[in-house]
C-alpha cells in the first residue's frame, strides 16, 4: 500500500485517495479497537478497583467507581470512631456530624469540634462523608487467616518443580530427536505426535488410577508429574535444536566430551532461546491448570490457588472482599510475565499453533 | 525467533540464578553414570537414553491410561482397581446410549449425558461461529496501517493468559445480582437482571465469556496467516483502484483460509472439552442448563457421592473418539495446508 512513489500510477491514486485523507474503514477500526480496549480491559480493571473496596463497599448498589469509604473521627470521650456524616439542620444550614448511635429514625450526633452536646437528627436528614480509601485489609487478612498462604505456596511449588522437570526431560528428548539417527526414531515420533491428540479431559479416571497406585492422591506430586511429558515442548525444542550447527557438536566429540556433556553444556545453553518459550509457557500452563488437580486434590492443605479459590467461592456466603482480593493475588504472576514477555509468548503460538 | 535470539539467554541464567547452581552440580555428577553407560553400549545408542524419560512419562500418563480407560468401560463395580472390577461387556455403553428418543434428554437412563451432549453442541456451534468471526475481523483490524498495533494486539491478547478460575470469578463479580451490568442496566431506566439464574441468559453469558477469555488466541493465529500474505499483491490491487471489500473477498480471504480451517477446527477440539470456566461461573446450573460432557465425566467420577469409574470412562471413550474424528479433519486441513 504504497502511497508514495515517483510513477504515474502512483500519482493518479493519491489524486484519487489523498494522502492522510480517512477512509471509512479506518474510522470504523479505531472505533472497534476503542471498545475493544473497554471489553477486554474493564472488566479486569473493575475487579481491581473492587479488591480494594472495603465489605460495605462491596454491598453497595448502585457500586461507585473507586473505592470509597465512610469517613471516621475519633470523638473525645468516645470508645471507638464514630462514621462522619453531613447534616442538614432543621434552619437550613449544613454541619458536619458524628454519628453516636441510632435509634430507630433518630441518630444521636455529637459536633466533633464540641463532644458535648448530643444532638438528635432524622436519619433521612444526613448522608455519609465519604473518603477515598484503599481496604488493604482485603489482602492483608487472608494472609494471616485463611490457608490462602498454603494454596500460594502450594502453586508456586507445583509451577516451579512441574517447569523444571519438564525442561529437563522434553530437552532430553528433543536432543535425542534433533541429533541422533537411531532405530525407532519415526515410532518414537508418532508417539509424541499421538499424545498431542489425547487431552486430559479422556482419560481423567484412569490417571487418577495410575495416581492412586502410585500412592500419590494428595500429594503436589500428583498435580506435577502427569503433564511433565508435553507433545508440544518437545516439538518446540526439536525444531530449534535442528537449527544448531553439527559441526559444534563433532568438535566436542573430538574432544572427547561425553554425549551427556554435550547435551548439558553445549545445546542446552544454545537451546536457551527455545527453552525460554518453553518455560514461559509450561508457568502459564501449571499456574492456571484446573481439572487435573480439581479431580485429585481433595484435601485443604493440598489445593492449588485455583482449586482453593473455586472452593471459596462455592461457599454459602461468598466473601466477595477477600475473594476478590485474592483473585487479583492470582492474576498478579500471569500479569507481569505479560507484560515482560509478551514477545516470547505471541512467538512461540505463532511458531507451533499451541498454547 | 531470530529477532529473540540474544536477549533471553540473559533472562534466562539470571531468572533461574537461585536454582542454577544445585542443578549444575545435579548434571555434573549425572555425567559420571553417564559416562560409564556411553562406554558400555556406545555413542549411538545414547539417543535411547535420553529420549527415556519423556517416553516413560507418555507411557505411564498418556498411553497406560488410554489402554486402561478402555477397561474401565467395559467393566462394571465401584471399584477403582481393573482387578475388583468385573466385565460387563458393553453395559456402560448400553447405559449410555439408552435413550427413548436422542433428542429429548429426559427421555434418557443417563439424562444428565445427553443434556452435557446438547449443551455441549449449542455451545460449541455458538461459540465457534461467534468466536472465528471475530477473530478474523480482529486480526483483519490489527492487520491495518494503524497507530499503537502492538498495543491493540496485546489487549485482545491478554485474556489468553488468564487462567478460568480468574476469567469466571471477574465475570462473575460484574454479571451477579448487584454488579456493575446490573447498576447500567438501571440507571438506564431497566429491571434487574439475574444473568446466572435465567438458563437463556447463563448459556449466552458462557459463550461470551469463554470468546473473552480465547479470542486472542485465535487472532494471533489469523493475524500471522494475514502477514504471510504477500504484499504486492494488495498493492496491484490498489492501484487498479478495487474496492477494499473486494480486495478482502478476491485475495485475502481466499489466501486466509487455509488458516482459518486450522482455526475452525482448533476452536471445535477446545469448544467440545468445555469445562473451566462454565464449571466456576455457572456450576453446569441453572439445573442442568450448561452441564457440559466433561462437566458430566467429572461429575461421574469424582463428586457425585457414589462414583462411577465405569460410565465415567465409556463417556470418556465416547469423547474420545468425537475428538480423533475432529483430529483427523485437522491433519486433512493442514496437509491441504501444506500443499497450498
Amino acid at each position: 500500500m504504497s502511497r508514495s512513489g515517483g510513477n504515474k500510477l502512483t500519482r493518479m491514486m493519491a489524486a484519487r485517495r489523498k494522502p492522510g485523507r480517512w477512509h471509512w474503514t479506518d474510522i470504523a477500526a479505531y472505533a472497534y479497537l476503542a471498545l475493544g480496549v473497554v471489553l477486554m480491559f474493564g472488566p479486569v480493571l473493575w475487579l481491581g478497583l473492587s479488591s480494594f473496596k472495603t465489605q460495605a463497599g462491596l454491598l453497595e448498589f448502585p457500586p461507585s467507581l473507586l473505592p470509597m469509604s465512610q469517613k471516621e473521627v475519633a470523638v473525645p470521650g468516645q470508645a471507638q470512631k464514630l462514621p462522619l456524616f453531613e447534616v442538614e439542620m432543621p434552619d437550613g444550614s449544613k454541619r458536619v456530624l458524628a454519628q453516636i448511635r441510632r435509634v430507630g429514625i433518630q441518630a444521636q450526633m455529637v459536633d466533633p469540634a464540641n463532644p458535648g452536646e448530643v444532638i438528635r437528627v432524622p436519619i433521612d436528614k444526613r448522608s455519609p462523608v465519604r473518603e477515598f480509601k484503599l481496604a488493604t485489609e482485603n489482602y492483608t487478612e487472608p494472609l494471616e487467616r485463611f490457608a490462602f498462604t498454603r494454596f500460594l505456596w502450594n502453586s508456586v511449588f507445583v509451577t516451579l518443580v512441574a517447569t523444571i522437570i519438564t525442561l529437563i526431560i522434553n530437552s532430553m528428548a528433543a536432543y535425542a530427536l534433533s541429533i541422533y539417527e537411531f532405530k525407532g526414531k519415526t515410532a518414537v515420533m508418532l508417539m509424541v505426535i499421538g499424545t498431542l491428540m489425547i487431552p486430559i479431559t479422556i482419560i481423567l479416571v484412569p490417571v487418577y488410577l495410575v495416581i492412586t497406585k502410585l500412592g500419590l492422591v494428595n500429594s503436589l506430586w500428583a498435580v506435577i508429574l502427569p503433564g511433565a511429558a508435553t507433545p508440544t515442548g518437545v516439538f518446540l525444542l526439536r525444531q530449534y535444536m535442528l537449527t544448531l550447527p553439527r559441526d559444534l557438536i563433532e568438535a566436542a566429540r573430538m574432544d572427547k566430551a561425553s554425549e551427556w556433556q554435550i547435551y548439558w553444556r553445549i545445546v542446552m545453553p544454545l537451546a536457551m532461546p527455545a527453552l525460554a518459550v518453553l518455560a514461559i509457557f509450561s508457568i502459564m500452563w501449571r499456574w492456571n491448570e484446573f481439572l487435573w488437580p480439581l479431580a485429585v486434590l481433595t484435601k485443604t492443605e493440598s489445593y492449588t490457588l485455583q482449586i482453593g479459590l473455586n472452593a471459596f467461592q462455592g461457599e454459602l456466603q461468598t466473601q466477595w472482599h477477600y475473594l476478590l482480593a485474592m483473585t487479583v493475588v492470582t492474576l498478579l504472576p500471569v500479569a507481569l510475565v505479560f507484560v515482560f514477555l509478551q514477545r516470547f509468548i505471541t512467538t512461540g503460538i505463532a511458531n507451533t499453533g499451541m498454547k | 525467533m531470530a529477532a529473540a535470539e540474544t536477549k533471553p539467554r540473559r533472562d534466562g541464567a539470571g531468572g533461574a540464578g537461585s536454582l542454577a547452581a544445585p542443578l549444575a552440580l545435579l548434571m555434573r555428577l549425572v555425567d559420571w553414570p553417564m559416562r560409564a553407560l556411553q562406554r558400555l553400549i556406545g555413542e549411538r545408542r545414547m539417543a535411547y537414553v535420553f529420549i527415556l524419560p519423556n517416553l516413560a512419562f507418555f507411557s505411564l500418563f498418556v498411553f497406560l491410561p488410554l489402554l486402561i480407560n478402555f477397561v474401565f468401560s467395559v467393566t462394571g463395580g465401584a471399584g477403582l482397581f481393573p482387578s475388583e472390577r468385573p466385565f460387563v461387556g458393553a453395559q456402560q455403553y448400553g447405559y449410555l446410549f439408552d435413550c427413548g428418543s436422542f433428542l429429548d434428554p429426559s427421555s434418557c437412563r443417563e439424562d444428565h449425558f445427553w443434556r452435557g451432549v446438547a449443551n455441549t453442541a449449542r455451545f460449541t456451534i455458538f461459540q465457534v461461529t461467534a468466536m472465528v468471526l471475530l477473530s478474523l475481523l480482529t486480526a483483519v483490524v490489527l492487520n491495518m496501517k494503524i497507530r499503537a498495533r502492538g498495543f491493540f494486539r496485546a489487549v485482545y491478547f491478554f485474556p489468553v493468559l488468564l487462567s478460568p478460575v480468574v476469567v469466571a470469578l471477574t465475570w462473575k463479580w460484574i454479571l451477579q445480582r448487584d454488579g456493575l451490568l446490573n447498576a447500567a442496566i438501571t440507571s438506564l431506566g431497566g429491571e434487574r437482571i439475574l444473568f446466572l439464574v435465567d438458563p437463556g441468559w447463563a448459556m449466552f453469558w458462557i459463550v461470551f465469556v469463554s470468546i473473552w477469555a480465547h479470542m486472542g488466541f485465535y487472532t494471533l493465529i489469523l493475524l500471522a496467516g494475514l502477514q504471510a500474505i504477500p504484499a504486492d499483491l494488495y498493492e496491484a490491487a490498489e492501484m487498479d483502484a478495487t474496492p477494499r471489500w473486494r480486495v478482502f473477498w478476491r485475495i485475502t480471504l481466499p489466501l486466509l483460509w487455509p488458516n482459518m480451517i486450522v482455526v475452525i477446527v482448533l476452536a471445535l477440539i477446545r469448544g467440545v472439552q468445555t469445562f473451566d470456566e462454565v464449571f466456576v461461573l455457572t456450576g453446569g446450573g441453572p439445573g442442568t442448563a450448561t452441564l457440559m460432557i466433561v462437566h458430566y465425566i467429572y461429575e461421574t467420577a469424582f463428586a457425585n457421592q457414589v462414583q462411577n469409574f465405569g460410565l465415567a470412562a465409556a463417556a470418556s471413550v465416547v469423547l474420545g473418539v468425537v475428538l480423533f474424528a475432529l483430529t483427523l479433519a485437522q491433519l486433512a486441513a493442514s496437509r491441504r495446508k501444506g500443499a497450498a
